[in-house]
């Protein structure tokens, strides 16, 4: 049985993001050590998460195979195989989280955005998972909206961060 | 009296920018490296007794000379700037406060082994710690700092940040090798080393964030004041301590390294809540948990090494007499199966099977032989995967059955965790 990559057509990188690549190749002696942050500049051009055609994209744009980009964004958390929220949450759930009552901040975002772990609000607007130790041990319990910290957090404060979101 | 030496510019907004951070006597160890010989740095660095802050405690000096002299290859210098041991935060207090002297410690590490390229790598969830670098960096690139001739001298050195995208193996350094060339962090068979073979078949030193922001100190005021500061020849310097848990204020405090656990407790406010001390780990989520018994104990790498435990990344977690040690130790275990890289069999085979034990005993269904059988899966595990990181994921577990068994062999006789419940996150999410 012979096993093909499945096709996946893929317009491209769009323009501003090649130019973004083309900076950052020049800092690496192999073409293939830009994967990494390649798939953090195709990241943000579609959205906060990596379609098939983003990978498509990214293989083509650095000349590698489309399984070998696959097998590294499914290596890191920090690349989505599925559409996450506008406002992206990571809660920290480690030891030291842990001792300071993170389970209360999982719980308030359960309540309040109504959805499980990894699913996005029906608006678009929200999605919410636990996360390893995000190294804001002395502020816990916290999470990460997006790239800031939101740190000493209660129930209020965070349904307080939740209203403000648009 | 102890003056904090890597943290002295924390709280200063103006060591944010070059000219601020050269005011306060930044970039003369940088200044005073570039007019000695490369080995002459290597020699004082090895007899400043400056071990590495990353976990291993490794002489700094030594992993330089590991370093082949000619010109035949090109060298480099990747800083791991990965942090994500559970407990520990130090690094990015530096990089957000201090980021020259950052740049600083890895220019004299490159002129002092003769690397062009230096990368820093960032976790990807540090954010600001990235943008801030970024930033210095710039500036440092148009002072003439970096570049082409450092600070006029010649020597060539360019300086990138590469962000990593999620996975603690990456903090392990062939793990981080391989990330940084685009792959899977998965680590790579040694020998040979870095120092040999590291990135992109290079000789490449790889040092932590707050071991390399020593090297300046060293260079500015000798080795010899540097030996003078902690326990003994073998534990030596200014170390960063990070506290957490429950403690009243959590935080990251520098203290002369050695210093005991029970003073470095009473500077951070005693227990939270005026708390009692039930246990705490010495080094991060990689060690073994001690006892309050052993609340005398000096922080320094070899003190704790001998109580049983190791000083790893110096992230102290303290736990109160409310804390269930099972659900703690459940919890350290769910961490090492989920960031293990699936590479060797018995860390990722055995990891897995660690956590599916410790929720069952945290969850009531636990069995009078789980005892022995954690051991045993921690015999398989030990010394037979290609990192540290499956030794690292039995530590907390043995301590856990060697030291407290008591409190486990209560979750099995009343078929369910004595302590207050709490919804638990542990089996499935």
């Amino acid at each position: 049985m012979s096993v093909s990559e499945p096709k996946v057509t893929s317009t491209g990188l769009p323009p501003a993001a090649r130019a973004e690549l083309d900076e950052v190749r020049k800092r690496y002696p192999t073409t293939e050590a830009a994967l990494l942050p390649a798939l953090h500049i195709a990241q943000r051009a579609w959205g906060g998460w990596l379609p098939d055609e983003a990978i498509a994209a990214v293989a083509a744009e650095l000349d590698l195979p489309a399984s070998k980009v696959y097998g590294v964004v499914t290596f890191y958390d920090l690349y989505h195989q599925k559409p996450v929220g506008r406002y992206r949450i990571r809660v920290c759930t480690n030891l030291s989280c842990q001792l300071r009552g993170c389970e209360e901040i999982m719980e308030t975002l359960h309540q309040e955005l109504k959805v499980g772990e990894d699913e996005v609000t029906p608006d678009g607007r929200c999605s919410f998972i636990h996360f390893e130790c995000l190294g804001s041990c002395d502020t816990a319990p916290m999470m990460m909206v997006n790239d800031d910290y939101h740190e000493n957090l209660t129930p209020d404060r965070v349904r307080q961060i939740l209203r403000g979101f648009k | 009296m102890f003056e904090p030496v890597l943290t002295q510019n924390v709280g200063k907004p103006e060591a944010l920018t070059l000219k601020g951070y050269r005011q306060l006597g930044g970039y003369e160890g940088l200044s005073k490296a570039l007019l000695m010989e490369p080995d002459a740095i290597i020699e004082e660095v090895k007899k400043s007794g400056l071990r590495g802050r990353g976990g291993a405690g490794f002489s700094a000096g030594l992993k330089w000379s590991f370093i082949p002299k000619g010109k035949d290859k090109p060298k480099y210098l990747v800083c791991n700037a990965d942090e994500s041991e559970p407990g520990t935060f130090k690094d990015r207090l530096l990089m957000e406060n201090d980021p020259h002297q950052l740049i600083e410690g890895c220019a004299i590490c490159c002129y002092a082994v003769q690397a062009s390229t230096c990368y820093i790598y960032i976790r990807g969830e540090y954010t600001k710690s990235a943008v801030l670098l970024e930033r210095a960096l710039k500036e440092a690139y148009e002072a003439g700092v970096l570049g082409s001739s450092v600070l006029g001298s010649g020597f060539k050195l360019d300086m990138y940040i590469h962000r990593g995208a999620g996975a603690y193996i990456c903090g392990e350094e062939t793990g981080m090798l391989e990330s940084l060339e685009g792959k899977r962090g998965q680590p790579r068979v040694k020998p040979p080393f870095p120092a040999v073979v590291g990135a992109f078949g290079s000789p490449t030193v790889i040092n932590n964030v707050e071991t390399l922001c020593n090297v300046p100190h060293i260079l500015t005021r000798g080795a010899d004041w540097f030996k003078s500061i902690g326990t003994d020849e073998k534990n030596t310097g200014p170390k960063l301590y990070a506290i957490s848990g429950h403690v009243d204020r959590p935080g990251t405090y520098e203290y002369p390294i050695g210093i005991t656990f029970r003073e470095m407790l009473d500077k951070a406010g005693g227990m939270y809540k005026g708390g009692t001390l039930k246990a705490f780990i010495p080094g991060g989520a990689s060690a073994p948990i001690l006892p309050a018994s052993q609340i005398d104990l000096k922080m320094d790498f070899d003190s704790v090494a001998k109580a049983g435990s190791m000083l790893g990344s110096a992230a102290v977690i303290v736990m109160d007499d409310t804390t269930c040690l099972v659900r703690s130790v459940a919890r350290l275990s769910k961490f090492f199966n989920h960031e293990s890289c699936g590479q060797c069999t018995p860390c990722r085979e055995g990891t897995n099977w660690m956590e599916l034990l410790l929720h069952r005993l945290e969850d009531g269904h636990g069995r009078e032989t789980d005892g022995q059988l954690l051991l045993n899966v921690c015999s398989h595990i030990g010394g037979n995967s290609l990192c540290a990181l499956g030794d690292a994921a039995i530590g907390p577990v043995k301590s856990l059955v060697d030291r407290f068994w008591p409190e486990v062999e209560q979750h099995i006789r009343e078929k369910r965790c004595p302590f207050p419940q709490r919804r638990y996150f542990g089996n499935g999410s």
